[in-house]
């Protein structure tokens, strides 16, 4: 039995899991070596040529950041459904290689990009690819101009058929602002995710409100809350702040009024 | 033909019957609606941007405030999706106590609703026994963790409290009283002409518009749209029980009240299952690190509340607090639908079609 199988034992007794270093360690990495190897699968598979490859995503600013990199658990689709904080014996490092196994979603996420990329143009999809942490959920980010154009066609299109909207949510990166929505067919029982980039400082997206109704409310309170504009939306008002509120209280940079709240 | 005038009528936002603080602008020409906006935001505690400054733990007692009548799916939003985005498996036991607290808190809350709906259209005595039963419930609930309304029950990783001894015989002997007295409230309230008059072809909607406006939960399922995440969208061990999804088919206020009572009763019957079903000894917490550093990335899960579709949207950048989170608070989607619904009906069905709808307003106003 090796040091930490010991360890392992003992937690199980107690109930109490210890905080050492390689439970915390293990977590934070199988996370980051999943994504990095996920990366370069979408790399292989996306040779069309992209656009605005420089502006900063959260990947990529993710790979910039010199991060400690001591091996952690080997990352793979098995190690995900198991105790994250169960270290595990460092007696394997050549499983640590294998590359992950091609998502289930994958053909279906490539059957997305090739329709959208025919109907509305190449460039309409700036960047695709499988969030394996959330059920291999397909995720698009398309490009601000064909938004809606996308949008409606992610509705109507009998391939796609998205006729419910499950959420729509707004994210400020600091470096630019994101609009999330996550989209559901209720007749293919399949997810997707698209998200849309704009700038900071003037933050400004097509509204999808005559798409779904349901944007309506939601792009009201991103609005409200992140102070990203939409452009065509019926009744762009504060809807959970009060009129007179200064300021989009979830930026980043919003200064409280009164700090010790 | 009597001549009658424009008037701008205001409810609430402190009104009994608008459940909460919500304010509704009414444009009314005689008793006919021609307009009604909703006014929200007195509730909005910022529970988003508290978030942000709060460990996941720390989040959890917050998300009991936003939906006060079912906080146990509340709960369990926050941690499904902590533990989705760090991959750690919940043991068996935690998960079957999850499932049995989750169910009772759906029957307690529909008990609720059952109550105050009735109240809005005139009868007192449902309220009272409803709120009768409901109180076990709560007994039931402050027994396994010592709180009734804001529980605070579930961890990431699993839940804070096993079943006391004799917990599951009293859960057990509640379902069995609850059936009884279900059979009894249908034959009260169907028996009841006024009830069948204020119900049946009110505030319909089609499930076109359903969809359109994202609505979940009975007022999603009353227009004859069979979409239950439990079913259609497993989580947790909803797969291992078997019960249906009740649906309506003229999506009117008759068709939500047989929904959600129909519902109590297939909770009624997870419950039992669950309880049948319940594993001898194990643990009630997964091992996770006692500071939860989430890896970086970004999860969506939505699971179905008493109100419909709770979603949880969590971005993550590897901190022990969440970048940004949101939460897709059904009672929010479901209300946007309401000046639809109003529009052309009588002044005195305003109370019976929002009693309908069943909004929680701190979950509007997050």
């Amino acid at each position: 039995m090796s040091e930490q199988e010991k360890n392992a034992s003992q937690e199980e007794k107690t109930g109490l899991p210890e905080v050492d270093q390689v439970g915390k360690n293990s977590v934070a990495n199988e996370g980051v070596d999943k994504r990095q190897a996920e990366k370069k699968l979408d790399k292989d598979q996306d040779d069309s040529p992209k656009e605005n490859k420089k502006e900063p995503s959260s990947e990529q600013v993710s790979n910039v950041d010199p991060k400690p990199t001591p091996k952690g658990p080997q990352p793979s689709v098995t190690g995900k459904s198991k105790p994250a904080a169960t270290p595990r014996p460092r007696s394997k490092p050549k499983e640590e290689k294998e590359p992950l196994p091609p998502s289930p979603e994958e053909p279906i996420l490539n059957q997305y990009v090739k329709i959208i990329r025919e109907k509305i143009g190449n460039e309409a999809v700036e960047e695709f690819f499988i969030n394996r942490a959330n059920d291999h959920l397909p995720t698009l980010i398309i490009k601000k101009e064909a938004w809606e154009q996308v949008a409606k066609l992610a509705r109507d299109h009998p391939d796609f058929s998205f006729n419910y909207m499950q959420s729509c949510s707004g994210v400020d990166y600091e470096t630019h602002m994101e609009v999330v929505i996550h989209l559901c067919s209720l007749r293919r029982r399949k997810r997707v995710c698209f998200r849309v980039r704009t700038d900071r400082d003037r933050a400004k997206v097509p509204s999808l409100s005559h798409i779904w109704e349901a944007a309506n409310w939601n792009e009201r309170e991103i609005y409200d809350l992140l102070g990203i504009q939409f452009e065509n939306h019926p009744k762009l008002e504060r809807i959970l702040m009060p009129d007179h509120w200064v300021g989009h209280p979830l930026r980043k940079d919003y200064v409280p009024l009164d700090k010790e709240v | 033909m009597l001549r009658t005038e424009e008037m701008i009528l205001n409810v609430g936002p402190q009104h009994p019957s608008t459940h909460g603080v919500l304010r509704l602008v009414v444009k009314i020409d005689g008793e006919v609606i021609q307009e009604a906006e909703p006014v929200i935001g007195y509730l909005h505690r910022g529970t988003e941007k508290l978030a942000e400054d709060l460990t996941y733990t720390q989040i959890i007692p917050y998300t009991d405030r936003m939906d006060y009548l079912s906080a146990m799916t509340n709960n369990y939003a926050i941690c499904h999706a902590t533990e989705k985005l760090m991959g750690i498996e919940i043991p068996e036991r935690a998960e079957f106590l999850r499932v049995i607290v989750m169910e009772l808190n759906r029957v307690a809350s529909h008990l609720v609703w059952l109550g105050t709906a009735l109240l809005d259209i005139g009868a007192m005595s449902p309220f009272l026994y409803c709120f009768r039963d409901r109180e076990k419930i709560l007994d039931l609930f402050n027994e396994l963790c010592g709180a009734r309304i804001t529980y605070n029950y579930m961890r990431v990783g699993g839940v804070k409290w096993d079943a006391p001894i004799g917990w599951l015989d009293k859960i057990k002997n509640f379902v069995e009283y609850m059936r009884e007295k279900m059979k009894e409230y249908h034959g009260l309230i169907m028996g009841n002409e006024i009830f069948l008059q204020r119900t049946k072809g009110i505030g319909i909607v089609s499930h076109e518009t359903a969809l359109s406006y994202g609505l979940s939960g009975a007022n999603l399922r009353c227009t004859g749209v069979k979409w239950d995440l439990r079913k259609h969208q497993p989580y947790s061990i909803y797969d291992r029980f078997k019960f249906e999804v009740p649906v309506g088919t003229r999506g009117d206020l008759y068709d939500k009240y047989v929904c959600r009572m129909q519902e109590i009763n297939e909770a009624l019957q997870i419950v039992d299952q669950a309880v049948e079903q319940f594993p001898e000894g194990g643990a009630i917490m997964a091992k996770v690190p006692r500071v939860l550093r989430v890896p970086e990335g970004e999860v969506y899960v939505g699971i179905e509340s008493p109100r419909g579709e709770l979603g949880c949207h969590i971005v993550s950048k590897g901190k022990d607090k969440p970048w940004r989170l949101k939460f897709r608070r059904p009672s929010f989607y479901n209300l946007q639908i309401l000046p639809t619904m109003l529009k052309g009906q009588n002044i005195a069905n305003l109370v019976a079609i929002l009693g309908g709808i069943d909004i929680v307003l701190g979950e509007v106003d997050g």
